[in-house]
């Protein structure tokens, strides 16, 4: 089995992250329940006809997309995997609103057209002019690690030399006001450095777009990929187990981690399933988190999946992430761990180069 | 005879591995469409080419007199009674088509114990929980009582839910949407996931219902057709929508041979590749479609000629249907095999098309039978092919089905008799 590498990155989020000269120089602080990923210059990479259809989503996917080719120095690649939980949820909105208003009358067919989850995906394959292998997941916490696994599988069996792989996920009014009725972004503002402790059910929603160049030559890159599993529903006692029974079928003992990357999200109902690890197998472990800084959205581990990579190349750790105050020894292997309101749970095993 | 030029061929760059080309076992499936609540009731249909095209009964819109749909008899209440669900319970109806059809899947393919080995489930919806979505968006705001759908909305939904009826728990369980050919790529993960090792058994399909969504969405694009669907005829009017669930599953080799099972097929090829031409419209010259085939003959390692009927997408819309004829010209020659589309019968069922289509191309090989391309009557001028337009008994051994999709989104699968 072949090897797999980070060979480029881009994020695309509530921070100015899209810039791969910076690594997370000034964080921007926000104190709300909802925050808006920050806009790169779209015309840059999109022409602006093209860019004026595009919902955010599609935008930020495309641009995302690009400076991560642009990272890894290649043009195109053999395959483009995309995750997304929502799919583009503005065109969604836009057309079911636009039936019920018009009662069914006067439609036109752009927002049906880009309302499909896979719009992100066939767009990229259009920008980049890509005729390979194109899917879409959709499966709420674990659509970025669904299509990372699937990256994975093909490059460690050689079915694909480079792959583009990411998640992508945009924010909707109509979306946003309802899911604040059900509790599931938190009633009061938090702010940036609060919210992991504000003791509060929901988080705070967010957006954003975080896209990989994934290969099996090691060139150019950023860490090693060793391996991903993600579960449908698992009981919070079971973790522990399933956290060793996931390191060993990867050869590596639980000493081996330098550090565990952690999807904390402040909602007080549910991380309790990281609290499981971190005062049990990883009490001693570096700990890091950074819902806090790109809140929360579908795909918003693949910010996770980012940051770890980051840290693996420049053998840094922003103070800012850290979960709890042991500083890391040695960075040289970081697990992941991320769920959603208690489901579709995910690890990530990388490594360095 | 191969009549893609060298640039045409993008994947496999290389001959495909002996690891590759190794068949997946299909052991059950399991469907429920316009034409029958179960796999006998639909065989009985197609055999008796009986469509299940009408007009539309159970949504309240505006086009139900202008269109023609594929819509399956029983309401949301009785699919509720049939699984036993609480009255307290969120699926759409996405999720209750689904789960009826996974179940289907999961007993034929004797399964009793599912927790005995590795098994995972990859399901496919384009529709997800739109249907309760496009009923209650403004009333969520005000009633409460509705609020519990505003959780079964996303995509995923449906699929978590159908893995809690069959009992999948603390194991692989994901979601495809590539709008069309989401069935069709949920079981080309799926095979994946088997090669690999990585699971040892998967339930593999898809589900969608009707929505107004898409109804009025494919309405916006004027592809929908106000009579019978007429896949490959040259006055064909567009295409009817329709619902479905379908599931196979999939099983490794370790398991067929330890518990001695005759599997129904194996799945011998797959392929997927984009058109990268436009958001909606297939190129002309069916650019993703050829490639979608081609990779799907390399990795069954089978010539052109090895395949002996072909279950096309063919929707019907003037666009699939030219680019899909074309397509299967340049991959097969003037002559191709027998090929028909099954829309006629079903509708259009988007995410479940994939799906529903592998059921019927797996119903073919058992059979020896090709299922007629109903409503044909007209050649198209473009070219000269004559779908298979009467039900006909001939041998078969290899049955490949196509599925294409928005966004260039092209699958071609291989079932064959024989790993």
């Amino acid at each position: 089995m072949k090897k797999v590498f980070i060979n480029g990155l881009c994020s695309v989020s509530a921070q100015k992250t899209f810039d791969n000269n910076f690594f997370l120089g000034s964080i921007i602080e926000y104190k709300d329940t909802v925050i808006p990923a920050v806009d790169p210059l779209y015309k840059e990479f999109i022409l602006p006809a093209a860019a004026r259809r595009m919902a955010k989503g599609i935008k930020m996917g495309v641009v995302a997309s690009k400076i991560a080719l642009a990272n890894a120095k290649i043009n195109t690649v053999d395959a483009i995997i995309t995750g997304t939980g929502m799919g583009c949820v503005r065109d969604s909105e836009k057309f079911v609103s636009d039936i019920i208003d018009n009662n069914e009358e006067f439609l036109t067919p752009t927002a049906f057209i880009q309302s499909t989850h896979n719009t992100v995906g066939g767009q990229i394959a259009l920008e980049i002019t890509c005729q390979g292998y194109n899917f879409t997941y959709v499966h709420s916490s674990i659509s970025f690690e669904s299509a990372l696994m699937d990256a994975l599988l093909q490059l460690q069996n050689e079915e694909a030399t480079n792959i583009l792989v990411g998640g992508v996920d945009e924010l909707g009014d109509h979306t946003v006001k309802i899911h604040s009725l059900i509790g599931h972004i938190k009633h009061n503002p938090v702010s940036t450095f609060g919210m992991v402790n504000s003791e509060t059910e929901g988080a705070v929603f967010s957006e954003g777009a975080n896209f990989f160049v994934l290969s099996n030559k090691a060139e150019n890159n950023y860490a090693q990929l060793i391996d991903v599993q993600t579960y449908n529903v698992l009981e919070a006692e079971n973790l522990p187990k399933i956290v060793t029974a996931f390191l060993n079928s990867n050869q590596y003992s639980l000493e081996e981690i330098d550090m565990v990357v952690l999807g904390n999200n402040g909602d007080v109902k549910y991380d309790g399933y990281y609290n499981i690890l971190t005062r049990s197998l990883f009490s001693k472990t570096p700990q890091v988190y950074y819902k806090h800084l790109c809140g929360e959205f579908n795909t918003s581990s693949a910010f996770g999946f980012w940051l770890a990579s980051k840290i693996l190349k420049t053998q840094n750790v922003p103070s800012y992430v850290m979960l709890n105050d042991i500083y890391p020894k040695k960075m040289d292997t970081i697990l992941l761990y991320n769920q959603y309101r208690g489901e579709n749970h995910s690890f990530v095993l990388l490594k360095k180069c | 005879m191969n009549r893609l030029k060298p640039w045409q061929i993008i994947l496999p760059a290389t001959e495909p591995s002996n690891f590759l080309s190794q068949g997946v076992a299909i052991t059950g499936m399991g469907i429920i469409s316009a034409i029958g609540n179960n796999v006998a009731e639909n065989y009985h249909a197609l055999i008796n080419q009986q469509k299940g095209i009408s007009r539309v009964s159970k949504i309240e819109t505006h086009h139900k007199h202008d269109i023609m749909v594929g819509e399956i008899a029983a309401t949301n209440k009785q699919l509720e009674i049939q699984l036993g669900l609480e009255t307290t319970h969120n699926y759409s109806r996405t999720a209750l088509l689904g789960a009826i059809a996974a179940k289907q899947a999961v007993v034929d393919a004797q399964i009793t114990n599912v927790s005995e080995y590795r098994t995972g489930l990859v399901s496919a919806t384009s529709v997800g929980g739109m249907d309760m979505t496009e009923k209650y968006y403004y009333e969520y705001l005000e009633n409460k009582a509705l609020q519990k759908y505003i959780e079964s909305h996303h995509a995923g939904d449906s699929t978590q839910k159908i893995a809690q009826q069959l009992g999948i728990e603390q194991s692989l369980v994901t979601t495809i949407s590539t709008a069309c050919s989401s069935g069709a790529n949920a079981i080309m993960f799926g095979a994946r996931l088997i090669k690999t090792g990585r699971l040892d058994r998967v339930v593999v399909g898809g589900t969608d219902c009707l929505s107004k969504f898409t109804i009025n969405g494919f309405k916006t694009l004027m592809i929908l057709s106000d009579s019978y669907n007429a896949p490959f005829d040259e006055n064909r009017s567009g295409l009817n929508l329709g619902e479905a669930a379908a599931y196979l599953v999939l099983e490794s080799d370790s398991i067929v041979n330890k518990e001695n099972k005759k599997p129904l097929a194996y799945l011998t090829g797959y392929g997927n590749a984009n058109d990268a031409y436009h958001q909606t419209a297939s190129s002309e010259q069916g650019d993703g479609a050829t490639l979608a085939m081609q990779k799907a003959l390399s990795v069954a390692r089978l010539n052109p000629s090895d395949i002996n009927y072909i279950n096309a997408h063919g929707t019907a819309t003037a666009n699939n249907d030219l680019s899909e004829g074309r397509a299967i010209i340049r991959v097969f020659g003037e002559n191709p095999p027998a090929f028909s589309s099954t829309k006629p019968y079903t509708g259009h069922t988007l995410a479940a098309a994939g799906a529903i289509e592998a059921v019927y191309s797996i119903l073919a090989l058992q059979n020896n039978i090709l299922f007629p391309n109903l409503n044909f009557v007209t050649q198209m001028k473009e070219f000269a092919l004559t779908p298979q337009y009467n039900l006909k008994q001939k041998e078969l051994t290899h049955v490949l089905s196509n599925s294409f999709g928005f966004g260039g989104n092209c699958s071609s699968l291989i079932f064959s008799k024989q790993g």
